[in-house]
């Protein structure tokens, strides 16, 4: 029995307890997975386990707090669960996590990128090797590494942190992480850096992907962005409002954002939102060696403090 | 308010209720002579400054950003400041991916007593942001150059 198999069987298994699980299923074309919600063992049997899974499933559970319901998860993803257990967002006794050990999902947009249009896929062969997608009769082939998620490749827990039925032998391969992206990128002098966004920004469609996408930003409809009353932001679409509501979303994840990428992931017109994230990120763990979404029982750092901080400086003049 | 009188930059201060801006009165009360720059927005603690009353003044027109709140173990309501110093510290070390200059903002502790104290920190920020000078506005002729610049790269 294959390790996908062994999962079906185990899902089925704790079904008739759940209201659902949520996992994949293969989307409208050869190349996209969508979220699959089962209710039933039919539904189960549509259930996919491979690198085109890319979405963080934890994001529907906040949604879903209150009902019994089961999420299948990669290695990051579980992440994500634990700081909304951490936040208590999520209730422990409602949820049952299943996974198997991950070795890296597709970034769609990489693989745009190089193919050019992805408007007729007829089909794609993937594993952690090569990447091979065919479109319109013509096909091309890449190395996993070259079209992976960007967050696999420095990927530190290829087995979830989490989990009620763990399917495989566990892989606990970590991969450096020295932020190389974001040191480079602020090397770059102070006003390339600031033009660099207002063009970005520029583009964005303000329709919120990033926002609904992320599995922290909970509050729904009472987010700033739509609120009149705290009145963070106008009406009007100019660069300078789209930016400041990115800078809200990367203040609001302070310490809680588990780069799970889905923000960027979800942009249409891909801004690469997850540096912004990645640098808090950074000197967060510089400052409270804190990293989100890793152990269950800590708060997060911005959510306490210590009398004597270790590593802030009182700032006499 | 006086007359802007071109020389002068926005200067915003967020000075908490117990003893920054206590700082500030006595500093007045003393007739110490300081800068005017500065505008002062009380607000009851500096646990209550959210970074983004900081973000969004920079992001609208601010050249410079004070923060000051009572000294840490010294807070009015026992550790809003305790909080305020990291979130503080955290915003100061973000600021540079943003393009903003860390140097238009700073936060410092001054309590009710320190007159002397609050005329120098007001006279050393504000002598700063003068030789940073105006703040690059988020307007179209900085769209415009940062187009120019993308075509460029
Ligand atoms: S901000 Fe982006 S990377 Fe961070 S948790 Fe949310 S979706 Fe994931
Ligand atoms: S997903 Fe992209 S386009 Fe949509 S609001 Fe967010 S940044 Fe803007």
């Amino acid at each position: 029995m294959s390790n996908l198999d062994t999962l079906k069987a185990k899902i089925k298994e704790r079904l008739p307890d759940l209201d659902m699980v949520v996992g994949w299923e293969q989307g409208f074309d050869p190349l996209r997975a969508t979220p699959l919600f089962m209710r039933t063992e039919e539904d189960v049997d549509r259930l996919i386990w491979n690198p085109l899974c890319v979405h963080n499933l934890a994001t529907y559970l906040p949604g879903l707090k209150g009902r019994k319901v089961g999420v299948v998860v990669k290695g990051c993803d579980s992440r994500s669960i634990i700081e909304l257990l951490q936040e208590k967002l999520i209730n422990r006794d409602d949820i049952v996590v299943f996974s198997m050990p991950c070795e890296g999902v597709v970034s769609v947009r990489k693989i745009q990128n190089r193919i050019g249009s992805l408007d007729y896929v007829e089909s794609v062969e993937a594993d952690t090797g090569t990447v091979k997608v065919t479109v319109d009769g013509s096909s091309q082939s890449f190395g996993f590494p070259d079209v992976a998620a960007s967050k696999c490749g420095r990927c530190q827990y290829h087995t979830a942190l989490l989990s009620d039925e763990f399917v495989g032998e566990p892989n606990n391969e970590k991969a450096e992480d020295d932020y190389s992206d974001v040191t480079s990128f602020e090397a770059r002098p102070q006003e390339e850096r600031l033009a660099f966004w207002m063009t970005e920004m520029q583009r964005c469609i303000q329709c919120y992907a990033c926002r609904n996408a992320c599995p922290l930003c909970v509050c729904r409809d009472h987010c700033v962005a739509q609120s009149r009353d705290p009145h963070w932001m106008t009406q009007e679409n100019s660069t300078q409002n789209k930016w400041f509501f990115q800078v809200i979303h990367a203040m609001h994840l302070a310490g809680r954002c588990t780069e799970c990428g889905e923000c960027e992931r979800a942009c249409p017109v891909g801004i690469p939102l997850l540096l912004l994230k990645r640098k808090l990120n950074k000197e967060i763990e510089e400052l409270f060696d804190y990293k989100a979404g890793t152990l269950i029982d800590s708060t997060p750092p911005l959510q306490a403090f210590k009398v004597e901080e270790d590593n802030i400086n009182e700032r006499g003049w | 308010m006086s007359a802007n009188t071109g020389s002068e930059l926005k200067i915003v201060g967020f000075l908490c209720n117990w003893c920054s801006y206590g700082g500030a009165d006595t500093a007045g009360v003393g007739r110490f002579q300081q800068p005017t720059d500065l505008r002062i927005i009380r607000v009851p603690c500096s646990g209550r400054i959210d970074p983004l009353f900081v973000l969004k003044s920079l992001f609208n027109g601010a050249d410079g950003v004070l923060v000051s709140g009572c000294h840490p173990r010294d807070c009015h309501y026992a550790e809003g400041n305790f909080y305020a110093r990291r979130r503080l510290e955290v915003l100061k070390r973000f600021l540079p991916i943003l393009g903003i200059d860390e140097r238009r903002f700073e936060y410092t502790w001054v309590s009710a007593s320190e007159g002397q104290k609050w005329k120098t920190v007001v006279q050393t920020f504000t002598e700063r942001i003068h030789e940073l000078g105006p703040a690059p506005k988020l307007d179209q002729c900085l769209m415009e150059r940062a187009q120019a610049m993308a075509m460029a790269v």
